[in-house]
Parts: structure tokens; sequence; C-alpha cells
């Protein structure tokens, strides 16, 4: 990546995603922040392909895009929800939860611009990465280093399958 | 140049973003996007700061965490269907019957 080229993919595809984000709480019709949402996810996908990261741009698109979008899609269409009129339950909801949101933002900042980061590096450059390739170098971690949570994830998969099958039968059957 | 500040703070900004749509939107559904943007900003500073500090463990959590979303969604996604089901509207605060 050009040093020109690197901070023009990143402003654009950042401001992409924060306008995808604003669409997702502000759109009134549930299909239109789906459809929002899909462009966040795209566009997080760009910036991992800038983190030299491209297995988990791989597989944020694919996962989250086609997996996790096109479940909401079809929920959202056998579902039909109404329109969503008129305020909150509780008066100027939206207000105090946008000067909450403004508030996390700035303490965010303040940590990130005040603190500082004494890091130990670790053996992945990006040449590295380029020269092992990027999935092999995850996959060898997930198997050797992290082979517990793997398991475990594998686990808590099997309880999602079975509670959304017994979920999705009913209690009358 | 592009740091890590500027990753961390976009990352700080959905997530803001999508705690905003938990709190302010009524209809789950757009609830469950918000909680999918806020899990996707925390990839994002895990990706981020793997990236800078030359580590890829936090990428084997970002995995993880993609695992954990989508089953999170397919149980949360079953549990409006089956409350649609008794109910016509989806609207959380009409779901109160717990309410004490």
């Amino acid at each position: 990546m050009s040093e020109l080229g690197e901070p023009l993919v990143f402003y654009v595809f950042a401001a992409l995603a924060v306008l995808g984000a604003l669409g997702v709480i502000t759109l009134r019709n549930p299909v239109h922040c789906a459809l929002s949402l899909a462009i966040v996810f795209v566009s997080l996908a760009v910036m991992y392909v800038l983190l030299s990261a491209p297995f988990i741009a791989v597989a944020q698109i694919m996962i989250y895009a086609g997996a996790s979008l096109v479940l909401f899609l079809f929920v959202i269409m056998v579902l039909n929800p109404q329109l969503e009129i008129g305020e909150g339950a509780l008066p100027g909801q939206a207000l105090a939860a946008g000067a909450v949101g403004f508030a996390l933002v700035i303490v965010v900042s303040l940590a990130l611009v005040g603190g500082k980061l004494f890091p130990t590096l670790g053996p992945y450059t990006p040449q590295v990465i380029a020269q092992q390739g990027h999935t092999q170098i995850i996959g060898g971690l997930l198997f050797t280093d992290f082979l517990l949570p793997f398991e475990i994830t594998s686990l808590l998969l099997l309880v999602a399958v079975v509670g959304v099958i017994s979920l999705a039968r009913g209690r009358n059957k | 140049m592009i740091t890590l500040n500027h990753y961390t703070i976009l990352a700080a900004i959905l997530f803001a973003i999508g705690a905003i749509g938990v709190l302010v939107r009524r209809n789950p559904l757009v609830m469950f996007m918000g909680i999918e943007l806020m899990l996707n900003a925390v990839n994002l500073t895990f990706v981020a700061f793997s990236r800078y500090l030359q580590n890829l463990d936090g990428q084997v959590f970002v995995f993880i965490v993609l695992t954990v979303a989508a089953a999170e969604v397919a149980v949360g996604l079953a549990l409006i269907v089956a409350i649609f089901q008794t109910r016509a509207n989806v609207d959380v605060d009409e779901i109160d019957s717990l309410k004490g």
C-alpha cells in the first residue's frame, strides 16, 4: 500500500462505517436498518485488509454479512414488523442516550490520548504474515495455544443449535 | 499515516452508536443490530491492537467473538420469533409479563 493510499482508503471506509451505523439506529424500516448494517460489515472487512488480517476480513464477510445478516432479513420478512412510531417510553430518551454515547467517545478518546502503551512486540510483522500466510498462522494458534477456547466455542455452538431447535419447535408439540 | 488511535477512535464511535441504538430503539430486531455493531467495534479494536503489537492472539479471539455473535443472533432471533407467535406486535416496551 502506497503512502497516500492507506489514509485515503481508511477515511473513505471509516466515513462509510459511521454513516452506515447511524443509518442502523435512525432508519424506521428494519429492512433499511439491516442493509445499513451490511455497509458497516463490508467497511470493517476493508479495515481488516488494511490491518493485514485477510482471513478475518473474509470471515467477517462470510459470517456477518453472509450468515447473520441473511438471518436478520429472513426474520424481518417473516415477521413483517410495523414501523416504529413516536417516542420511547421515557421523555427525552433519545437525547439522554445520545449524551451517554457522546460521553463514551470522549472518555475513550481522552484515555487514548492521555494513556501510554509500553508494548512487547510479537514476531508477526506484516512481512512475516505475508510470507507464512495469515490463515496458516491463525489456524496454528487456534489448534495449539488456544485449543481449549476453541473446544468451548464448539460446545457453545452445539448448545445454540439445540436451543434454537427447541425454541423453534414451540412448547405444544 | 494511520495510527492505532485512528482505529480505536473509530471503534469507540461505532460502539457508542451501537449502544445508543440499543438504548433508543424499541424494535428488538434493531436492538440486536445495535449489539452486532458493538461486537464489531470490539473486533476492530482487537485486530488493530494485534496489528500494532505484532501479535496474532487477538485475532484468534476475533474469530471466537464471530462464533459467539453468530450463536447469539440465532438464539435471539428464535426468541423474537417465539414471542411474535404469541403476540402480534414486537415492541420491547410491551413485553413486560415478568414485571412485578
